[in-house]
């Protein structure tokens, strides 16, 4: 990276170490300030009146019956909306997209926002909403993702490429000895953390503050004063805990404006928080995928061909493609591979990304038919995974910056105990006669980097303070940022003090793509880099100090103090008080190393192992273990990693197992929106779960070698899960999740085929 | 709406306070009082976010009614530390990395509080039941589990 750049303090480093969380103490004692916490004087409660239609207008409120309603202030509805600056159908940047503000008397999905309904409390605000009674002109709606007329949109996820090509695949395949082809189908999820949307709006004047959960208060910052037309400056947005946001978060959703929207047309602070039933409307979700993978196969069973096409479902009024296909460029060695999208578009809200958005569900797809061609060739899966290893990457020929793949294969093969795995399925049962199978996937996250900014600041003191607008969404970060900060600034944890979780910080980047740690703390070096020179430079110079005359490059900054490699020492504090100054400060930045990126690709890998029993019977399905083995680079703190990783996986069962929003054909709306009807695991569905780290370095990636765990646990996972079944019971389930009845109606007791 | 008085003890101060009739506890709790440890996770009785215990029952404070809580000592996260010094399930979930992003924090301790309450030496099977109605949506409750197991043991060795 760029030159200057200080070595990171290798003795005594908080880098590595496995500290507590820092809002540990906040979060189990409750004292911890969700943005619903907030309760500024004066507030008033808001609700959301959702369209119960998912196409058509909307032709009347009951405004009198709702106003009638003791308690209700006001209701906002397209007639007394306060006015926007922007139309918030405008495509005012890259990545904006199209909101719901009460524009218009249109319904593009069941869910929107037709009205908010104020309050003063949240009971009148809901029994207006009640009363309110929108009458509606309902249009035929359509939100079957097999029913829809596809296209071939211009680009997916949030500017990829929506084809990739090396090789000619389509004669690889016609002269392949072996070919595989095979469709698997996923469902649509919602990302329900368990915290709802909720804004806390206050206007002063032409001043906002706005506590509301964000995975990038930067960007929410800009959509918003860019709708209400204000300077960025004067919107203030506070986020410092996130109750989960898995991508829900990362773009400022319509709800939340008109909280904003609602205060200024009241006049006084506002509070709308989103009910559950809401979480699954109008904030995103996970589209549902058609994929369709073609392997040619030689006879030494080598991938000859790899073609993945997925078709994805999207809104009708705006453009977020899930990526579906685009890993399958990246996993496995192929003589010619090609991943493609089509799309089509529903009466539904606007997908958007969710935890692994394209890597959860296509490493889903991909991760089975390998295992698929594995089991033509009469291959164990993992020698064939292995057998197949991407010495680089497959789509671009560029080598990658570091790989440990393989040791990671070994390590979680150990582990598990794969070794001794029987090769035909149904051949393993426990102690109650359930059907026992292991299954694995390859797991595999690309490394992103984005932009960000940070400052610190050192007192006489010899503490530092660091600032950046960085998000604790439960990951970890404020925790791993501050090791990040107080092995740049050579100082001791305790002298550490870090803020983050606000607009007015310098931006950070958002906590998304699995880059925050990367992102953020490569601004932290950057600041901490630029910090420790100034302190150099004053010591150097200073005929006081014990350093006088060293040059800068052989000082480092450890322990408080400033070190010549001769073993002379000058701690901060002293050099601070010597110039007379209060503090010094410094900002740095940081940015992807764009030569570094074009000639390398970057990415974390993982190896996943599951063991399921099933109910030879009923079919019920229990995954009793999981094991994952993960090189991601440098690791800041490893617990906070093996909690991300854990999680995620979790959430990789649930792909494969649990999750499945379901739109009803006959309204549009997604018929099981509440907690108890979609289906999220609970801890009696849990398995034994275990995360290894596999050692890594990684000099090219960014400046720490870091390459990011928040998403990789699920791709590889859900894979893992679906060969286990299949491997328990001689049963493959292409439709996700696997329904109970959808294995216990295939299962070879029952005369059907495997060939579903 | 008709408004009722109710008094109760909060995390052992008396509280008195005109709610509407039918108004949640757990409205009540964090609007008008104050305390926003319990979290509405969804306001319909099936995520635990807002577990307290009332009269050392645990309840979902988003289905109790506040007036049906008249006399009654409750009992929230917020309580549990005395003096400053953590509860041994707070600590236990701390050392446990069982807190992510820590929205099911308070509701979870308050169910293996409740549990520990009335068996301090549970197994896991009972650990596992107990939190049975609590969502985690990020750590896989694994950390939990061992969080509440291991606050039972030091709280076995602390009495003996
Ligand atoms: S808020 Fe009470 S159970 Fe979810
Ligand atoms: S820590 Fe986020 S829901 Fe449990």
């Amino acid at each position: 990276m760029a030159e200057g750049t200080a070595p990171i303090s290798p003795e005594g480093a908080a880098i590595g170490r496995p500290i507590a969380r820092d809002d540990g103490v906040a979060k189990v004692t409750g004292r911890a300030r969700y943005a619903a916490d907030c309760r500024p004087p004066g507030l008033l409660h808001a609700v959301i009146a959702p369209s119960r239609i998912a196409r058509g207008r909307v032709t009347a409120f009951d405004l009198d019956a709702a106003m009638a309603e003791p308690g209700v202030v006001a209701v906002m509805t397209p007639a007394n909306r306060p006015p926007l600056a922007e139309d918030p159908d405008a495509k005012t940047a890259p990545i904006v997209f199209r909101l719901d503000l009460l524009q218009d008397d249109r319904i593009r999905y069941a869910g929107q926002p037709v009205a908010v309904v104020i309050g003063e409390t949240l009971e009148a605000a809901e029994e207006g909403a009640f009363r309110l009674a929108p009458a509606y002109a309902a249009e035929p709606a359509l939100v079957d993702i097999d029913a829809a007329e596809p296209f071939v949109p211009e680009t997916v996820g949030l500017g990829a490429p929506v084809e990739r090509r090396r090789g000619d695949v389509e004669a690889a395949l016609a002269t392949a000895a072996h070919r595989v082809q095979r469709r698997y189908e996923t469902a649509a999820q919602v990302h329900n953390p368990l915290e709802p949307h909720a804004v806390v709006a206050v206007w002063e004047g032409d001043r906002l503050w706005v506590d509301t959960p964000s995975q990038n208060v930067a960007r929410a910052q800009r959509r918003i004063a860019g709708l209400l037309g204000l300077p960025p400056d004067h919107v203030h947005i506070r986020s410092p805990f996130v109750g989960g946001g898995f991508g829900a978060k990362a773009f400022p959703a319509g709800p939340q404006v008109l909280g904003i929207l609602a205060a200024r047309l009241v006049g006084r602070p506002v509070k709308l928080v989103l009910s559950r039933a809401q979480m699954f409307g109008a904030v995103g979700h996970r589209a549902p995928t058609r994929q369709t993978l073609r392997l040619g196969l030689a006879d030494d069973g080598t991938i000859a061909a790899l073609a993945h096409h997925a078709r994805v479902a999207s809104s009708r009024f705006d453009d977020f493609f899930e990526p579906a296909a685009a890993l399958s460029g990246g996993v496995y060695a192929a003589g010619a591979v090609e991943t493609t999208h089509e799309a089509v578009r529903l009466d539904i809200a606007t997908p958007v990304v969710m935890r692994g958005p394209g890597e959860a569900t296509g490493s889903l797809a991909l991760e089975c038919a390998i295992d698929e061609a594995a089991a033509e060739l009469g291959l164990d899966p993992l020698a064939f995974r292995r057998l197949n290893h991407a010495d680089t990457e497959p789509i671009s020929g560029r080598p990658f910056s570091s790989k440990a793949l393989r040791a990671c294969y070994d390590a979680g093969a150990a582990r598990f105990g794969w070794a001794g795995r029987p090769l035909a399925p149904r051949s393993l049962s426990d102690s109650d006669g359930r059907l026992v199978g292991l299954g694995i996937g390859t797991a595999v996250f690309p490394s992103m980097m984005f932009q960000a900014e940070a400052r610190a600041l050192l007192r006489a003191d010899g503490a530092a303070i660091v600032e950046l607008g960085a998000h604790e969404i439960g990951q970890g970060a404020a925790t791993a940022l501050r090791q990040i900060a107080a092995d740049a600034l050579g100082l001791p944890l305790s002298a550490v003090t870090l803020r983050t979780g606000a607009s007015d910080l310098p931006d950070a980047g958002g906590a998304a793509g699995s880059s925050h740690t990367a992102t953020a703390g490569s601004a932290i070096h950057a600041a901490g880099t630029a910090l420790v020179a100034r302190l150099a430079a004053l010591a150097t110079a200073d005929p006081a100090s014990p350093l006088h005359g060293a040059g800068n490059a052989v000082l480092f900054a450890a322990d408080g103090a400033l070190h010549a490699g001769d073993g002379r020492r000058d701690p901060h504090a002293a050099v601070l008080a010597r110039a007379g100054l209060g503090a010094i400060e410094a900002r740095g930045a940081a940015a992807p190393d764009r030569a570094a990126r074009a000639s390398h690709a970057m990415a974390a890998h993982g190896a996943v192992f599951a063991e399921v029993a099933v109910d030879p019977d009923l079919g019920a399905i229990r995954v009793t273990r999981l094991v994952g083995a993960f090189a991601a680079g440098r690791i800041v703190n490893p617990r906070l990693a093996r909690s991300q990783l854990v999680g995620g996986m979790i959430w990789g069962l649930s792909l494969a197992l649990h999750e499945a929003a379901q739109f009803d054909p006959a309204t549009g709306a997604i018929a099981n929106a509440d907690l108890g009807a979609y289906r999220i695991p609970v801890h009696a569905d849990l398995p034994f779960v275990e995360a290894l780290l596999v050692a890594e370095e990684d000099t090219l990636v960014n400046p720490l070698g870091v390459k990011g765990v928040g998403e990789i646990g699920i791709t590889g996972t859900a894979g893992a899960v679906a060969n286990a079944v299949w491997h328990a019971t001689g049963v493959r389930i292409r439709r996700f999740p696997i329904r109970i009845e959808d294995l216990a109606l295939a299962m070879p007791g029952r005369e059907k085929e495997d060939d579903a | 709406m008709a408004k009722v008085p109710v008094q109760f003890t909060l995390n052992g101060s008396e509280k008195a306070e005109f709610v509407e009739s039918g108004a949640t506890l757990l409205d009540v709790l964090r609007d008008k009082i104050g305390d926003t440890s319990p979290k509405a996770g969804c306001r319909q009785g099936t995520c635990g976010s807002c577990s307290v215990i009332v009269d050392g029952e645990l309840r979902l404070s988003c289905l109790t009614l506040a007036e049906t809580c008249e006399g009654a000592s409750i009992v929230t996260t917020a309580g549990l530390a005395e003096g400053g010094v953590l509860h041994p399930l707070q600590r236990a979930f701390m050392d446990a990395f069982a807190t992510q992003c820590g929205f099911c924090t308070p509701g979870m301790i308050m169910a293996a509080k409740a549990l520990l309450d009335r068996n301090p030496d549970p197994s896991r099977d009972e650990v596992v039941e107990a939190i049975a109605g609590n969502i985690c949506r990020c750590t896989g409750y694994e950390p939990i589990i061992e969080a509440v197991l291991s606050a039972a043991r030091s709280n076995s060795i602390s009495a003996a």
